[in-house]
């Protein structure tokens, strides 16, 4: 499948953004933020902020972004739709929450209990956004049990190291936000090393047999293509730039984005002030990237049965 | 809306394509981007047509297969247009109603004005029946030529989709799956049609109908066998043979 470079942000940064609402909703209630407006406030932007990028990001991927307004219609029967009503959502608890925090310096009492929903909302988002693609039956590296938790854990991960920075570089570096997060960072990229192994070992069911009802007649092998050029499908779900360094890529993706964030966050609980900052964003930064790298290769290594009447012959 | 009709649809319209007839020749194809250019889903663009690299929307496209192997294979020609799937996964992914399944016809069609072009209809279908408009950026399918189909301001022979209409082989029907007693009904249970991916457990409401078997005399085999050095059996030439063999 085709990586779109705004889907790839959009789930990256959004991700993040909902993984800190999620903290920060575990953590208010709990009584354990700072009632101090201005750490709110950082702690807020930096997590609105990240939702609100990928969430504009995600609509540059539409033929038209000035309709994107009826996604909110069909969550009867559409995870996009139920995406799209959900993020929304989220903004409105998360709003009431900053204020309470923000203006009045108080994480607690009501504007807890907003924190604790917008968080709710929040896995909710993550999860219907792992569900668009873990309903599609129509490639098999999506349509797998294991893509929903994954997205829920790098959730998690970034926005624990994100909650981890804002607190290193307005406060202070807190060890115990810090070894979540990198308890966060184990468990992500254990699941997904489990995934990709799991991937490694399996084939689709269907192939250019059952793709063309012709099974009984012998072996079947593409001899042509419909046309001389390529088409949509072709290069939406076609894509094979650099699928031949998957693993490669993927050793990258777990070094950047697991084993980077981990050093970086060691070396800052054993400093402290500007370096100790410098660290923790580090640390965010290069878990974004990994992550970034890991819905590359979501895309790049996903196969789509269509292409079993362009040449595959098994998806 | 992009919930599937909650009854079946009274008709269930569609197409069985013989793949035993088909002779690959593509008239059903041009055809159908004729019709459709100037049709409901108008217009089908392409980017740069004449030159190279061109890329557009077609509806309907003819792939070609070899089935079997050596001296058994054969070469099928296979056209793909959307099979107006029962459980059609196009229409319940679409976020904003725009991808629906009529109820009185079973009919799966855009409506444009309501699609964001997300792509999402096109990466939930096997067949890859939908295809983005590179200019307009809204996908497009076939729609059954519902423009035709129900147009009394053509000959009643006329009314049928421009692939059907077109293939100079008849190799393509347009029917009714619901009634038993249709054409393409018949032709089903006669000729053994087939489902596409049936694993995928989408229904789709277009058939294939599988190439006939080969007779014997049909076969390479026969054809090269037809063409080995042979002895005259006997007469003139047995006489000559057996003179010049001395």
């Amino acid at each position: 499948m085709n990586p779109a470079y705004s889907v790839l942000v959009f789930t990256t940064a959004s991700g993040a953004g909902y993984g800190m609402l999620i903290w920060l909703g575990i953590l208010a209630p709990l009584g354990m933020l700072p009632a101090n407006g201005w750490f709110g406030f950082w702690a807020l932007a930096l997590a609105l902020g990240l939702v609100t990028v990928g969430l504009l990001s995600s609509t540059l991927h539409l033929g038209h972004p000035e309709r994107a307004w009826r996604a909110f219609s069909q969550w009867r029967s559409s995870w996009l739709s139920r995406e799209g009503c959900l993020a929304v959502a989220t903004y409105l608890p998360a709003g009431v929450f900053g204020i309470g925090w923000v203006f009045f310096d108080r994480p607690d009492g009501v504007f807890a209990l907003c924190a604790a929903l917008a968080g709710l909302l929040a896995v909710g988002t993550v999860a219907c956004t792992a569900m668009i693609y873990a309903s599609l039956k129509t490639v098999r590296q999506w349509h797998n049990l294991q893509v929903l938790p994954i997205y829920l854990v790098f959730a998690l991960m970034t926005g624990a190291l994100g909650l981890y920075a804002v607190y290193a570089v307005f406060m202070a570096g807190q060890i115990w936000l810090g070894s979540i997060a990198g308890l966060a960072v184990l468990s992500a990229w254990a699941l997904k090393w489990v995934y990709w192994n799991g991937l490694d070992d399996s084939t689709g069911e269907s192939t250019a047999a059952t793709a063309t009802g012709l099974a009984d007649l012998g072996p079947v092998s593409l001899l042509d293509l419909p046309h001389s050029e390529e088409n949509f499908l072709m290069k939406e779900m076609g894509y094979r730039v650099a699928r031949k360094h998957a693993v490669k890529l993927r050793g990258i993706a777990v070094l950047l984005g697991g084993a980077l964030p981990l050093v970086c966050l060691l070396m800052s609980f054993a400093s402290s002030g500007g370096l100790a900052a410098v660290l923790a964003v580090l640390a965010l930064l290069s878990g974004l990237a990994g992550t970034l790298l890991e819905r590359w290769l979501f895309f790049a290594e996903a196969t789509h049965k269509v292409m079993l009447y362009y040449g595959a012959e098994a998806a | 809306m992009t919930s599937l009709p909650k009854t079946p649809p009274a008709k269930r319209l569609g197409l069985v394509i013989d793949l035993d007839t088909c002779v690959g020749c593509h008239a059903c194809v041009v055809n159908c981007k004729e019709w459709n250019t100037g049709g409901y889903p108008a217009p089908l663009s392409d980017i740069n047509p004449y030159g190279d690299k061109q890329s557009g929307a077609w509806l309907n496209r003819v792939h070609s297969f070899e089935v079997g192997r050596g001296a058994d294979s054969q070469t099928v020609h296979f056209p793909k247009s959307c099979l107006h799937c029962e459980d059609a996964a196009c229409v319940t992914v679409c976020p904003t109603g725009a991808s629906y399944k009529r109820e009185a016809d079973g009919i799966v069609l855009v409506d444009e004005e309501r699609c964001i072009g997300c792509g999402l209809c096109a990466w939930a279908c096997p067949y890859g029946a939908r295809e983005m408009d590179p200019l307009g950026g809204v996908m497009k399918k076939c729609t059954l030529c519902i423009d035709r189909i129900y147009n009394e301001n053509i000959p009643e022979a006329q009314r049928q989709p421009a692939c059907v209409n077109t293939c100079p082989a008849r190799a393509r029907h347009f029917g009714n799956f619901a009634d038993p007693d249709s054409e393409v009904s018949k032709l089903v249970a006669d000729r053994g049609g087939v489902d596409l991916m049936p694993e995928m457990g989408y229904r789709p409401t277009n058939k294939y109908l599988p190439p006939r078997p080969k007779t014997k005399e049909h076969t390479a085999a026969a054809g090269r066998a037809a063409l080995a050095a042979a002895d005259p059996d006997g007469g003139f030439l047995g006489w000559l043979d057996r003179l010049l063999s001395d």
